[in-house]
């Protein structure tokens, strides 16, 4: 199976059949969002830990990523020209696996087992037992050196293929982020295209309180990078920055995506402490509840 | 254009018999290596000059990433490329490549399992007047724990380029362990590297010497010595670190009850540490370490160090014959 191709061939044609097809997509995303959050939250209460917050921040992008702007193959994980997704905030690895699944990488009933002995879904992914993750992470600041090589590594073998990297805010406190802000506009990674989900929450609170990280997007710039800030949750905003990232030449894109913790489920939105908390039943049904399950 | 020239492979020496830094074999291997092989790429941390994959950059640019003053984002690029299909060569000095990004090795180029060969020079007290800070004690330590490592020590020139020869060939992470100061030749012509495989010079009746980098040629030298005093010694060179030739120690130990490790490193955590844990628990003998004994190494000329720190010929003649009186 092939993803997005279809699209990407309109839009090298008609601009006007181009428009129709996105907004059409927008409402097609917002849906495919709506069930990612679903499996979220129900993967996460069955598995009873795990990090609520910041995979439900994520779901827009990582929707978008995944159901509109990568070029994937679900049949063959490996096809060396897709396009890479690297999760550089490991944590929030539901928000991968649900992406994963209602793709078609592994059947949905896995998600239940999630970070049980024996399951691939370990607490932080690993590449080396389940299929479609890229590398093993967890161990923040360390995805964008990642995604830096393998771009590199595209750029080398003349593969026009691009790297999409994830990083949590809290995460860009950690010092390996900037060296890897470095190389990406040293090397003029344009094929390069990384997203800060800035929830604006980290495990011990605010991080405008743990360890200030604004202004965030003169940082990146003076680092080289293009920067788009955007509401991560605008779906129709997150499709338009990706696509602007893929047009930059020179220099690599950095997507500043305002986002909301938790969010999607009123209970946990803008709240540190579920961060690494799960949903208790009550807190399920209303979550799935407000998600129109 | 001259540049076009320069990207022919050069005919080099295979280093048998020759005298060279460790280093040296490796630069000249690896800029070998890069005219034959398209997937290899190296990256550095601003020493070139020093870890000697300067040779290759010249040669092979657009092949070569210097990423600055940077080892955690090195390892984690060499990673990367890793996964593009490339076979990446990360280059630094032994202290900050094993030390400074220990937990990129582990986090991203173990736990992932890729293909990444680390190949660090300067290790141990032969770096010389930089001191300390500079001085490599641990490493070993630090990659042997490393679920899926593979670590390799070479004595000599010959043997190096057998080696990184091998690590390119091999699908996996390696980390090989390199030196500042010129060296000695020690391995025979016949001589091939394999990994999991050490060398024996012949196994002793009365002690078998097991050593590693430089203190394989200064082993050989006790070899002798201790044959003047009557005492059969062996001596094997244990290259491969991990995974240890155990069916070589397990001959040796059998043979002469008494094993004698030899390391420029501390004496915990490296190859003394690995031979030990083996033999411990499959065939106890009495084992004596030499190595640097939990502490800092300091600045000065590299041969006066060893002097200082008890690495010498002589140091282990007399570690040999006192384990022999209390056998």
């Amino acid at each position: 199976m092939v993803y997005n191709e279809e699209i990407f061939v309109v839009r090298k044609g008609d601009p006007m059949a181009a428009e129709a097809r996105k907004s059409a997509d927008v409402a097609r995303l917002r849906e495919q969002a709506r069930k990612l959050r679903i499996e979220i939250v129900k993967m996460l209460a069955e598995s009873g830990s795990g990090h609520t917050g910041g995979s439900l921040s994520a779901a827009d992008i990582v929707t978008a990523l995944y159901f509109y702007k990568m070029r994937h193959r679900v049949d063959e994980p490996k096809w060396p020209e897709r396009d890479r997704f690297i999760l550089s905030k490991g944590h929030a690895a539901p928000v991968l696996y649900g992406a994963l699944a209602l793709a078609g990488y592994f059947d949905k009933s896995l998600l239940g087992n999630l970070r049980k002995i024996g399951c691939p879904l370990q607490g932080h992914p690993s590449s080396k037992l389940l299929s479609g993750v890229e590398v093993s992470t967890g161990s923040l600041g360390q995805g964008l050196s990642i995604a830096n090589g393998i771009a590199l590594g595209l750029k080398l073998d003349k593969v026009p293929a691009r790297v999409y990297c994830l990083l949590g805010d809290g995460e860009t406190q950690e010092g390996q982020v900037w060296e890897a802000a470095m190389s990406a506009g040293h090397y003029q990674l344009d094929n390069l295209c990384a997203i800060v989900d800035l929830n604006s929450l980290q495990i011990d609170g605010r991080c405008e309180d743990v360890m200030r990280i604004d202004p965030v997007g003169a940082k990146w710039q003076a680092f080289g990078w293009n920067t788009i800030e955007i509401d991560g949750h605008d779906m129709q905003a997150i499709v338009a920055a990706l696509d602007v990232a893929e047009t930059v030449r020179g220099r690599p894109t950095i997507i500043l995506a305002q986002t909301v913790k938790g969010k999607g489920v009123s209970v946990f939105e803008d709240k540190a402490e579920y961060h690494g908390v799960t949903p208790n039943r009550e807190e399920l049904a209303i979550a799935l509840k407000e998600l129109g399950e | 254009m001259g540049g076009r020239e320069e990207t022919k492979p050069q005919t080099t020496t295979d280093f048998c018999g020759q005298s060279v830094a460790t280093r040296d074999a490796y630069g000249a291997t690896l800029a070998e290596l890069g005219a034959a092989h398209e997937k290899i790429v190296v990256l550095d941390a601003d020493l070139s000059g020093s870890t000697k994959t300067a040779k290759f950059a010249k040669l092979f640019p657009e092949r070569f990433f210097n990423m600055g003053i940077s080892e955690q984002d090195m390892v984690g690029t060499a990673a990367g490329l890793a996964l593009a299909g490339k076979i990446p060569f990360a280059s630094t000095f032994a202290v900050f490549e094993t030390g400074r990004a220990w937990e990129q090795i582990r986090q991203t180029i173990c736990y992932s399992h890729l293909n990444v060969k680390l190949c660090a020079s300067h290790s141990g007290l032969t770096v010389g007047e930089d001191g300390a800070s500079h001085q490599a004690l641990e490493d070993i330590a630090l990659m042997r724990v490393l679920p899926g490592m593979t670590v390799i020590v070479p004595s000599d020139g010959y043997e190096t380029r057998q080696v990184i020869q091998a690590a390119a060939a091999f699908d996996g992470p390696i980390y090989v362990r390199l030196g500042r100061a010129k060296v000695p030749a020690c391995l025979p012509q016949e001589y091939t590297f394999e990994i999991g495989k050490g060398y024996s010079f012949g196994i002793g009746r009365d002690v078998n010497i097991v050593a590693i980098g430089i203190m394989l040629p200064m082993a050989l030298k006790a070899k002798e010595m201790l044959a003047q005093s009557g005492i059969d010694a062996g001596v094997i060179n244990m290259v491969s670190v991990k995974p240890l030739d155990k069916e070589l120690l397990l001959e040796a130990a059998q043979a002469s009850k008494f094993i004698v490790t030899c390391e420029e490193h501390s004496v915990i955590g490296g190859l003394g540490s690995a031979v030990a844990e083996y033999l411990s628990e499959q065939n106890p003998v009495l084992i004596k370490k030499i190595g640097v004994q939990d502490t800092f190494g300091c600045s000065g000329p590299a041969d006066e160090l060893l002097q200082l720190f008890g690495l010498t010929p002589e140091s282990i003649v007399e570690t040999a014959k006192a384990g022999l009186a209390q056998k």
